[in-house]
């Protein structure tokens, strides 16, 4: 052990002296301070203490407004009348409660239960007790407000949609900041009550759209009535922002669904922009806590209105996955476009008929037309030839399987099936699986937005793009806070010539005289695309095509149809899912047709000039 | 190791008459300011009395190992308490938090607490070879601002800026004591007058707040501003007598946050008025002037840094938690020392004791 130094100590003795006189002086200080406050003020202090009479009233700030990419004002704020009580300040007259009940048409008992409802609120909080009261209301208020001590009225921002349902998934809903809310945003001057983003892009970007809350610090005397404020700060409002989408778009698309469920979603292919975003059924946006009821019907709708299914549904490609087989059969040499192979509407393997939907068969049939007439048994035989790993392969290649990275909450990231991912949890992959998988079904699930994604990277050569719904934040003086330019997020591993091969392939499907889209065509420009139909369940193997409106709704298949346009030069890319709706070329290509005929600004053709046909097609896969 | 019979003839029993005092009112005042705090399991006073003496326990321990044995592990013991902090931010980063504190078992406790311990114990290992006639020059210097700028560092990113503030008037405190020259001490003022907008930088948004609202209460009257309102009420509508034991109203009614830790004081000074208030503060004077006693009386420089160090520490929370509550200073989260609310705080305030106790009984031996 080390002999411990004791030279100078006499610099620590030197020292003392000035150090209790710093500690002295520092203590000094504070007893002078408490003593200022102790005795000086003392009294006026304790009558502050005794009667609690400061109050906290919050002025929550605007919360900012969303724009569409016109400019046109998808949700703004309205001021509102809402009433709050402070139970400490009315419990000295209990008939306040009574007579506050019968002047808002509400129960006593109502009122108790938001009172119980904030156990953990600090004292003399205010609490509030209905909010956007009528003008009749109002004035009740008003006139007897001298007799109802603790009563606040308060005007405060209330969020407005004024296009109702619109982009309601979107846009998302707001509700009261809840305890787990609290515990995540610790540093954020969240106050139980307030409100927060609670789905879609209200959730997304709440930190922009929040602002900063004010309040305001009062006096009040021993009836809660304001003697005098104590401080006071101005809210700030939140920022705008400037979604991509075009409400008018919207508008035509959502129509074009009527009373159908499904999801649709329409991209600038080239910037990754979303210019309509659809979910149905909608709900009316709200922001506010909805009553236990609402929640339920809407929870328990059996068509999910509080998801949105262009991100959250995941469901099997069905024939649009036809593409992504092709893709890997000419790019790994398994198949050229003069490839045929024979179908005879069955087809044998293993100890099951797989059938096309095309009972006669499309005899011999090469690539073109096996995607334009979407012929099942092409696939099934090119699938067999490739095997499920190198279909997979290409899948992956155009972000299937894995969530986009759209700024959304929820995003579902789909599943794509291989050998090694079925050993993993099934078992070995059969011969069989492979057939289904060939044609979008099986294992399979997508969703629309990663078909989306698959059409615009076919319709791009190849190139993929981030999708974004928001194009840029301003602050309130229309500074630009932040811009998001298109990002691409990936290359398909495909060659042009592929890509090529299939993008004509696409628009035969379309306007080809034999293409299964044909519904989905327009006069003015060429469009390309592909149908598709998701089975539901496995229907027996008698069961005919054509007697698909016999069998309940909720068994139907769902129809899909995905597209771009114009052919040359692709400006939008769509996707249309109709959930229950039968063939994608019956029910989804002419809402399709319809969004890309708005978007392109062609006015539509007269109805009588396109007969409904009833034809082989109306079938169609 | 033999214990030495004169160990107990020199026994400091007016220092630990001093500490058992003021935990003893601190135990008191927890009991009445958390009796209206709801909370599930077992209340504040009880796990502070558990802690109380679990520290007591320690202290005796610390205080009875011979102090050259510090001397000799100082640096490791230094290095340990820096891994543990680095421990706590990993640990805190994949959690995705603000992360002060290491799990062990059922227990958790604050790094930060031990690392001002050992930085002091590093501090008078490296200072007890003793400066030339003038004092010790800037660069001898670069060693004890690298001991003190990695834990700053690491304990403002927790973030904690309370405990940073601590090591950085704990480091200052030491240096003055140690005697410097003056051209040195000229250098580090200015040097660090021109790092404050940096380190202002680096401050959290809510850190800001609080100090800009410490300038202009009238800022933020819903926040910090608030608090610092309630916290003056409450101490000052106490008065000379004070409302009585368990009759504070202020200090209950949840105006004021963190009532059983930082703003312990304000529960004291509504409750028991100046008288109190003035009985607690005449305490604390007592203990750190006792333990200025012994740091300049101990037999050398080692343990006279050391007890000097763990005075200096003392001192800060003493006058910076009460200022704080009094509104004199900014809120910055620092507890007063056996009165607040906090298990780690109370050991690592007791290991504190234990050294100077340890120093005060050994200056006669050797």
């Amino acid at each position: 052990m080390m002999e411990l130094n004791t030279q100078k100590m006499e610099d620590f003795q030197g020292r003392y002296r000035y150090l209790v006189v710093f500690v002295g002086l520092a203590f000094l200080l504070i007893f002078v301070r408490l003593w200022s406050l102790q005795v000086i003020k003392g009294s006026e202090l304790r009558h502050l203490s005794e009667n609690n009479c400061i109050r906290l009233i919050e002025n929550p700030a605007d919360r900012g407004m969303l724009f569409d990419c016109k400019g046109r004002v998808l949700a703004h704020n309205r001021p509102s009348f809402e009433v709050y009580l402070v139970p400490e300040d009315a419990k000295a007259n209990p008939e306040v409660l009574a007579k506050v009940a019968g002047m808002l048409n509400i129960t006593p008992e109502e009122i108790e239960e938001k009172i119980q409802a904030q156990k953990r609120r600090a004292p003399f909080r205010p609490v509030k007790i209905k909010s956007d009261i009528d003008w009749n209301e109002l004035a009740l208020l008003e006139s007897n407000r001298v007799f109802l001590p603790g009563l606040i009225v308060d005007v405060r921002p209330r969020r407005a949609y004024d296009y109702g349902d619109l982009a309601s998934h979107l846009i998302g809903y707001l509700g009261e900041v809840d305890e787990n809310d609290l515990r995540q945003a610790k540093e954020a001057p969240y106050r139980m009550g307030s409100l927060i983003g609670k789905y879609g892009v209200e959730y997304q970007w709440e930190n922009d759209l929040r602002g900063v809350d004010g309040g305001r610090q009062i006096e009040v005397d021993a009836l809660g009535r304001e003697i005098r404020p104590l401080g006071v700060v101005e809210p700030f409002p939140g920022n705008n922002l400037f979604l991509t989408i075009d409400a008018d778009l919207q508008k035509t698309a959502e129509e074009a669904y009527k009373d159908k469920n499904g999801a649709l979603i329409a991209m600038d292919p080239k910037t990754g922009r979303l210019l309509a975003m659809v979910s149905k059924p909608s709900f009316e946006p709200f922001a506010r806590t909805i009553s236990p009821e609402e929640w339920k019907t809407l929870v328990e709708n059996p068509f999910h209105p509080l998801t949105n299914k262009g991100i959250q549904g995941q469901y099997p490609a069905g024939s649009v996955f036809k593409i992504v087989t092709a893709i890997a059969g000419l790019e790994s040499g398994a198949i050229t476009p003069n490839t045929s192979f024979l179908c005879e509407g069955t087809f044998h393997h293993g100890n099951r008929d797989f059938r096309c939907w095309k009972e006669g068969g499309h005899g011999w049939i090469g690539l073109h037309r096996a995607i334009a007439a979407s012929c099942d048994v092409y696939f099934y035989q090119l699938g067999l030839k490739l095997g499920p790993d190198l279909i997979a392969r290409y899948a992956h290649e155009f972000g299937l399987g894995r969530a986009t990275g759209i700024s959304l909450p929820h995003e579902k990231g789909g599943i794509v099936p291989t050998s090694s991912w079925k050993k993993k949890r099934f078992g070995a992959w059969y011969s069989g699986e492979t057939l289904s998988f060939a044609v979008g079904q099986g294992y399979l699930l997508t969703t629309p937005l990663q078909l989306l994604m698959l059409i615009s990277g076919v319709a791009n050569g190849g190139k993929l793009y981030l999708p974004q719904v928001v194009e840029k934040i301003e602050d309130i003086y229309g500074n630009t806070i932040e811009e998001y330019p298109p990002v691409e997020s990936g290359r398909a591993d495909v060659s042009q010539k592929t890509l090529q091969i299939i993008q004509e392939a696409l628009k035969g499907a379309v306007n080809d005289p034999y293409g299964t889209g044909s519904a989905g065509s327009l006069k003015e420009v060429k469009v390309a695309g592909k149908t598709g139909t998701a089975q539901v369940i496995t229907l027996p193997e008698d069961f005919k095509r054509g007697e698909m409106k016999r069998i309940p709704l909720r068994f139907r298949d769902h129809a899909w149809f995905v597209a771009y346009a114009p052919f040359e030069d692709p400006k939008i890319s769509v996707v249309v899912l109709v959930e229950h709706g039968g063939f994608g070329a019956t029910a989804a290509a002419p809402i399709a047709r319809k969004v890309i005929e708005k978007y392109l600004d062609l006015t539509p053709p007269p109805a009588s000039k396109r007969p409904e046909r009833e034809s082989d097609l109306e079938y169609a896969d | 190791m033999q214990i030495d019979r004169r160990l107990f003839i020199h026994f400091d029993w007016v220092l630990l008459g001093i500490v058992l005092g003021i935990a003893l009112i601190g135990i008191l005042n927890l009991y009445s300011a958390a009796a209206m705090i709801e909370m599930t399991g077992i209340p504040y006073y009880l796990k502070q009395i558990f802690w109380l003496l679990i520290g007591l326990a320690v202290m005796v321990t610390i205080a009875f190992v011979e102090y050259r044995y510090y001397s000799d592990v100082a640096y490791i013991v230094y290095c340990v308490a820096l891994f543990l902090l680095i421990v706590v931010l990993v640990y805190g980063i994949i959690t995705s938090g603000a992360q002060r504190w290491v799990r062990i078992g059922p227990f958790s406790f604050q790094p930060s607490e031990f690392v001002k311990i050992s930085f002091i114990l590093a501090l008078a290992k490296f200072f007890h070879r003793p400066p030339d006639r003038k004092g010790y020059a800037l660069k001898q210097l670069l060693l004890p601002f690298l001991l003190l700028l990695v834990p700053v560092g690491l304990i403002l990113k927790q973030p904690d800026l309370g405990t940073a503030i601590i090591l950085l008037l704990v480091f200052f405190s030491v240096l003055i004591f140690v005697k410097i020259r003056w051209s040195s001490l000229l250098t580090i003022g200015l040097t660090g007058a021109a790092a404050v907008p940096l380190l202002w930088s680096l401050l959290k948004d809510y850190q800001k707040r609080r100090i800009i609202t410490f300038f202009n209460p009238n800022l933020d009257p819903l926040g910090a501003g608030y608090h610092l309102i309630q916290s003056k009420i409450a101490v000052g509508s106490g008065g000379v007598i004070g409302k009585g034991f368990l009759k504070g109203t202020q200090s209950k009614l949840g105006f004021l946050p963190e009532q059983q830790t930082d703003f312990i004081f304000s529960a004291l000074g509504e409750e028991w008025g100046l008288i109190g208030s003035l009985l607690v503060i005449g305490l604390y004077v007592a203990l750190i002037l006792w333990g200025l006693r012994i740091a300049v009386q101990a037999r050398d420089r080692f343990s006279a840094i050391l007890a000097f160090g763990v005075v200096a520490m003392l001192f800060w929370h003493v006058f910076i938690n009460i200022g704080m509550v009094l509104g004199m200073m900014p809120v910055v989260g620092i507890p007063l020392p056996l009165l607040s609310y906090g298990g780690s705080f109370i050991v690592s305030t007791l290991i504190g004791v234990g050294l100077l106790l340890n120093v005060s009984m050994r200056r006669y031996l050797f």
